[in-house]
């Protein structure tokens, strides 16, 4: 044991040497490898954040319930007795026609116009809330339409479940692009490590003739297609990083605008943790298939 | 300790390299092989450490059957061979200090113990004082020299040299024949292929002469 974790870290030492004695075209591999990654990442983050925002504005699920013009005083007692004994009602509003026009008018876009109008055109209505979730009040919708005197239900949870739909077609995008640009780090370890073998040549040929096993001979590369997968994730992290940083300067002015302390935010430890295992385990991945290619061809005579 | 019995290499195409092959050798023995190019010389010393496989007969390494060995279990019979090669395969991107380190890297040496090894090694062929060098600088003697003190670092119970002194002037010829020798009274079994029949005059030692692929009695 201590002997096969000594030979590994020889091997982590001579490769990591070989590394830096070519600064440059490490450099470049990483770098490409951090960019590759870093458009998914970055596209991941961005939705992260805005699911997050999604989720904060959806928290209490509302449902809107307009009155009929002709609905009088007594039609609004009843209904709002039967509203209240609906199962999972937690809070019910009555806003009549009066007051939301009186709302309405507070606002300055809309004051012109209302001042226009002879009569009030807009309806009594019921905001009633629930305890369950968006689903439930999609299942409520029926029957409050059926109840009397009810013109209209707008359930509030519509938007969100159609920026919810939104986000998971930008995740499915981003996954898309996720898959692809894995395949390109991969491809991008299979030639570094074709390279490397090419230049090797000679040494795995005289290591093969005097006694090194397969495993030992495969070992550097397979260090080589970790590392240089752990330095590209880095690379993306370090790069989505500091975008965020720039983004979260005019997201900020932005923001206060709608007077919204809104920042993006970065990923947590575990994520970026996880993010870097990817990346190493991709880079494997290239070395391992660039390996079983390239290095049978090798054989002494 | 290396035994053929009825061996036959014939390579694609048709050639036949070997026929009809057979003898033994003791450990400890210092053997020559001789005969002029392409009478099959290379190919027996190949066959030794599995780099070729007999086409039929046996061959007896310590005991094991090369014909019939696992693919993974070569690097093992070859860690416990001395190999010098007919064109050295030297790394001359490494210093010769790391040229011998090489068969100890697998071994899985300390590298403290790998280092003394491979400069005791380095010691014995005369070539401590140049460890630091690339073997690109060394003359064509000290090259054939460093190849023995990397066959050598693993202290293998064989040695197997493919034209030592091929390309040598006489005296370092001798010089690394001494050295073989030297190796041999340590109880190493050497077998040289060469086609320098003086220096096998001078030895008086065995001879297994090889025309066509056959032994000549």
């Amino acid at each position: 044991m201590s002997n096969w974790l000594r030979q590994h870290w020889q091997t982590l030492v001579l490769t990591l040497r070989r590394l830096g004695r070519s600064p440059g075209a490490t450099l470049l591999n990483v770098m490409v490898i951090g960019i590759a990654l870093a458009l998914p990442l970055g596209g991941y983050m961005l939705l992260q954040n805005l699911g997050a925002v999604a989720h904060r504005v959806a928290g209490t699920p509302q449902v809107s319930l307009f009155l009929a013009r002709d609905a009088d005083k007594a039609d609004i007692a009843a209904l709002e007795a039967r509203l209240k004994r609906l199962p999972g009602v937690r809070g019910l509003r009555f806003i009549s026609r009066e007051q939301a026009l009186q709302d309405l008018k507070q606002s300055e876009n809309f004051a012109d116009v209302l001042s226009a109008l002879q009569t009030n055109p807009l309806p009594d209505a019921f905001v009633l809330e629930t305890a369950g979730g968006a689903a439930e009040l999609e299942q409520l919708e029926p029957q409050l339409k059926a109840l009397p005197k009810v013109a209209h239900v707008q359930l509030d949870s519509a938007w969100v479940k159609r920026l919810e739909s939104l986000l998971q077609l930008g995740r499915t995008a981003v996954l898309i692009l996720a898959a692809l640009l894995a395949c390109g780090l991969v491809a991008v370890t299979f030639n570094t490590i074709r390279l490397q073998i090419l230049t090797q040549k000679d040494e795995i040929e005289v290591s093969k003739l005097i006694g090194a096993t397969d495993a030992f001979i495969r070992r550097p590369f397979f260090h080589l297609g970790l590392i240089q997968g752990t330095l590209g994730g880095l690379a993306a992290l370090a790069i989505v990083y500091l975008c965020t940083l720039i983004l979260n300067r005019s997201i900020g002015e932005l923001a206060q605008l709608y007077g919204s302390d809104f920042r993006l935010s970065f990923f947590g430890p575990g994520d970026c943790l996880a993010l870097l295992a990817f990346a190493a385990i991709l880079g494997w991945l290239g070395a391992y298939m660039s390996v079983s290619r390239h290095l049978s061809g090798i054989e002494p005579r | 300790m290396i035994s053929f019995s009825q061996v036959r290499k014939s390579y694609r195409g048709g050639h036949e390299a070997l026929a009809e092959l057979s003898f033994a050798i003791d450990s400890g023995e210092l053997v020559f092989i001789t005969g002029r190019s392409g009478a099959g010389k290379s190919t027996l010393l190949k066959l030794i450490p599995a780099i070729e496989r007999p086409t039929s007969g046996t061959v007896l390494v310590n005991g094991q059957n090369i014909g019939s060995m696992r693919r993974a279990a070569i690097p093992y019979l070859r860690r416990n061979l001395g190999l010098i090669f007919q064109d050295q395969k030297l790394l001359y991107d490494r210093s010769v200090f790391d040229n011998v380190m090489l068969p100890l890297a697998f071994t899985g040496h300390a590298y403290k113990d790998a280092a003394r090894r491979a400069r005791a090694a380095l010691d014995k062929v005369g070539l401590l004082a140049r460890e630091k060098a690339n073997p690109v600088t060394l003359s064509g003697g000290e090259q054939q020299r460093l190849c023995i003190a990397r066959a050598v670092v693993n202290r293998p119970s064989i040695l197997l040299a493919d034209e030592p002194t091929a390309s040598l002037d006489s005296t370092s010829a001798a010089e690394v024949v001494e050295m073989f020798r030297s190796f041999n009274q340590v109880g190493v079994t050497v077998l040289i292929a060469t086609h320098d029949e003086g220096l096998v005059q001078r030895l008086n030692p065995r001879v297994l002469a090889l025309k066509q692929g056959r032994l000549e009695s």
